[in-house]
């Protein structure tokens, strides 16, 4: 039992990783319809952003206290991710709204590309690795919490009241809401939607970058190709919480993150990626629309 | 829009430097973490960092320079020309074909035919092998591969990410059946096919009920499955190591390609020795399956089953409700598609001689994909057209030595190919959303065949 409480401890760290990230892929998908392939790659890059303000700061203030530096590593990153996110929206999607559905999903794609061999060649192939900044571990019987698990899933739940607060509580929530139910007439009614658009791949963005910075954190190292996996399974996550719903992106990212680490657990470590993906399908196959998706009505 | 001011040419530059300044500010803000600093080892194997200012500069000045530029002297120009475009009222897409592209196909088919003995006059057998192998064989397996993705994206509109996966299937049927019993490539060829169709089959029958973009991620989740127990499955796949020394092929089981065997090719010819003759007959071999991909596709469209995959593509529930079945025409397309998949991917196990889950991750799944949709979805040429550009160019890059005269002997162009790869996959489809064919031609017609431009269809080349 006490194993098993471990794991469902590992599962929740690793599940709010993968939700943060989810909640990009499912914000941008609900408002305008496409998969954002290359939000993976931001992640990776809000990680990178953490690492390099990591080594900066270490190597000015050496005595720097650990909260202040996660505190700058974090908000930099989102600052980073943000600022990258809004150009590659405006360079690389702007122009191709309202073309044919596979365009966009195409430069994402390419994008995806573009972003993980600009860092493998602007930083390296070599996996960087950072000493650890938070050591302590609490022990509760059997079961060892360590302040870094405790650390996410703190963070975690603030971004996440925080985001809820934005989305259903101001008129940017608003407009963004608007836009994700009928882009005309939101525009029509005088909401901004190419701006209400950007600052939704902005908020996605920071939501990504501190999900990178607590990536980097929990594993002590970064790689030009972190992008990939991570971002799959926090897709998965999306379509699995039914995407287009912000609920829906946190379950799945629990969901993904608790049978990954339960099947580490209890079957082979070796196919837990195949256990995720496996799961993914079934769930599709018998509800396609995910656990809180809205159905599809079809319209002739 | 353009206020009257804006117009007139001050204006214009001053709108051009602002967001000239502009550019640079950002390009200024997200490059000066990833290029101002770089992160290296250090020999006791510590991560430090040092500074880059001079390329930060560089990306910096480009990012101003290229926005000033574009704003203040190319758009204006397109603009110009498409004004004077619209005002001569000459349509897009003209009935009179100049001679070469009216017979584009034949001379292409014919150029193709002729590569392999030409590079052979010019370079002689050894030297040909770099144009022959690198070149020629490479991009015809990219052309086969997206012919048959084709079948599945273009025309049946179901957009597949895990292509990749029947392509494993196909390599590693060769590998292991060839391996383990011993079979000719001319048995296993066909075998590889059937049994790619078959996992195209099993893959696409839970998926049926999916649409779009849900079907895109479990087609992904599929090609990551296969991929992973690929790797993990070591007893039968060898794992990461992958399998060497699958057999070559033969002249149908006639003559041999090993130097050893009595009936050695080349000897039997009264060629000198060398891997060359491999190659070149290797890119008979594709270029026949291309063909054979091809023709196949042709007929298709043509038959019931094919212009029913168009029809799915374009609206699904009005061929639902005239009685077209969904669930059979899908399953066709999908295990048509797979099965040329499969073709390839035993051509180019025993081109390698070595297969391993390394050659079958998603980025080669995204490439496929990316050449279909530059292609122009649904058109042969343009499909073929996009593999050039896109395999050609990136495979062009291995060749820039003189590169390293320019930039230092440690650029590797290389290291930029990938890079290079996604950069142009998104200028091309921002310039060119619908792919480099641009118009369509309609399958099925009434009385005369008219080519409509692309953004008339809802997406393909039908």
């Amino acid at each position: 039992m006490d194993y098993f409480i471990q794991q469902l401890i590992n599962g929740l760290t690793l599940g709010s990783i993968y939700g943060l990230v989810a909640i990009g892929y499912t914000m941008v998908y609900g408002i305008i319809g496409m998969i954002n392939f290359a939000h993976g790659d931001i992640f990776m890059l809000g990680g990178f952003a953490a690492l390099i303000i990591f080594l900066i700061l270490t190597s000015f203030f050496a005595g720097i206290p650990v909260a202040l530096l996660l505190l700058l590593m974090l908000v930099v990153g989102m600052l980073m991710t943000g600022l990258w996110n809004w150009t590659i929206e405006r360079v690389a999607y702007r122009p191709l709204r309202g073309s044919f559905r596979l365009a966009p999903l195409i430069t994402a794609i390419g994008m995806s590309i573009v972003l993980s061999n600009f860092i493998q060649v602007t930083q390296g192939p070599r996996n960087k690795p950072i000493p650890q900044l938070v050591t302590d571990v609490y022990h509760l019987g059997e079961i060892s919490i360590s302040l870094k698990q405790i650390l996410i899933v703190v963070i975690t739940s603030v971004l996440l009241f925080a985001f809820w607060y934005i989305v259903n509580k101001t008129p940017l929530g608003r407009a963004q809401r608007a836009t994700e139910q009928d882009r005309k007439m939101a525009a029509l009614l005088g909401v901004d939607v190419d701006r209400t658009i950007s600052i939704t791949f902005v908020m996605g963005a920071a939501l990504a970058a501190v999900a990178g910075g607590m990536y980097l954190m929990y594993y002590g190292v970064a790689s030009f190709n972190d992008g990939f996996i991570p971002g799959v399974k926090a897709f998965t996550a999306a379509v699995l919480g039914g995407i287009g719903s912000l609920p829906g992106a946190v379950l799945g990212g629990l969901m993904i993150g608790l049978i990954e680490s339960l099947w580490s657990a209890y079957f082979t470590i070796a196919y837990k990626d195949v256990a995720t993906f496996a799961i993914l399908a079934f769930v599709l196959i018998f509800k396609p629309t995910g656990i809180l998706g809205r159905p599809e009505v079809e319209k002739v | 829009m353009a206020s009257p001011s804006e117009n007139t040419q001050s204006g214009l530059m001053a709108k051009a430097v602002k967001e000239g300044i502009f550019a640079g500010a950002i390009a200024f803000g997200m490059f000066l973490l990833y290029v101002g600093i770089e992160t290296y080892q250090d020999i006791d194997n510590r991560l430090v960092w040092r500074t880059r200012w001079g390329l930060l500069a560089i990306f910096v000045l480009v990012a101003a320079v290229g926005r000033f530029l574009t704003v203040g002297f190319i758009k204006p120009h397109i603009d110009r020309r498409k004004l004077a475009k619209a005002k001569s009222g000459v349509l897009e897409i003209s009935e009179d074909k100049g001679f070469f592209h009216k017979h584009f196909l034949k001379i292409a088919l014919i150029a193709l035919l002729l590569y392999p003995i030409g590079s052979v006059m010019l370079f002689g057998p050894q030297g040909s092998l770099k144009y022959v192998d690198n070149f020629g064989i490479q991009i015809l397996i990219y052309v086969m591969l997206a012919w048959g993705l084709n079948i599945v994206v273009g025309l049946a509109g179901l957009l597949d990410l895990g292509y990749v996966a029947f392509y494993a299937v196909g390599a590693y049927s060769y590998a292991l059946l060839s391996a383990n019993f011993g079979l000719s490539f001319w048995i296993l060829l066909p075998l590889a096919g059937i049994l790619a169709a078959m996992w195209g089959i099993i893959l696409g029958f839970p998926v049926l009920r999916l649409r779009g973009d849900y079907l895109a991620i479990v087609t992904l989740a599929f090609g990551e499955i296969i991929r992973l127990v690929l790797i993990n499955w070591t007893d039968v796949t060898q794992g990461t190591f992958g399998i060497s020394g699958i057999a070559k092929a033969s002249v149908f089981g006639i003559w041999s390609f090993d130097v050893g065997s009595p009936n050695y090719f080349p000897r039997a010819m009264g060629l000198a020795t060398s891997s060359a003759w491999y190659k070149i007959f290797l890119f008979y071999v594709i270029l026949a399956l291309c063909l054979v991909t091809a023709y196949v596709t042709i007929r298709l469209r043509r038959m019931p089953i094919g212009r029913a995959w168009e029809a799915l593509r374009e609206d699904e529930i009005a061929c639902r409700s005239l009685g077209i079945n969904t669930v059979a025409t899908k399953l066709t397309a999908f295990a048509t598609g797979a099965m040329f998949g499969g073709f390839a991917g035993s051509f180019f196990a025993t081109r390698q001689g070595f297969v391993s889950p390394e050659s079958f991750v998603f980025l080669e799944s995204a490439v496929i994909l990316a050449i279909v949709v530059l292609g122009g979805m649904g058109s042969l040429t343009g499909i073929a057209i996009a593999a050039v550009v896109m395999v050609g160019g990136t495979e062009l890059l291995r060749e820039m030595e003189f590169l390293k005269l320019i930039f230092g002997p440690d650029f590797t162009p290389e290291l930029y190919r990938m890079l290079l790869f996604g950069l142009a996959m998104i200028i091309v489809m921002l310039f060119k959303p619908r792919g480099f064919v641009g118009s369509r031609e309609p399958t099925a017609f009434l009385r005369e065949r008219k080519a409509v431009s692309g953004s008339f269809t809802k997406e393909g080349h039908g």
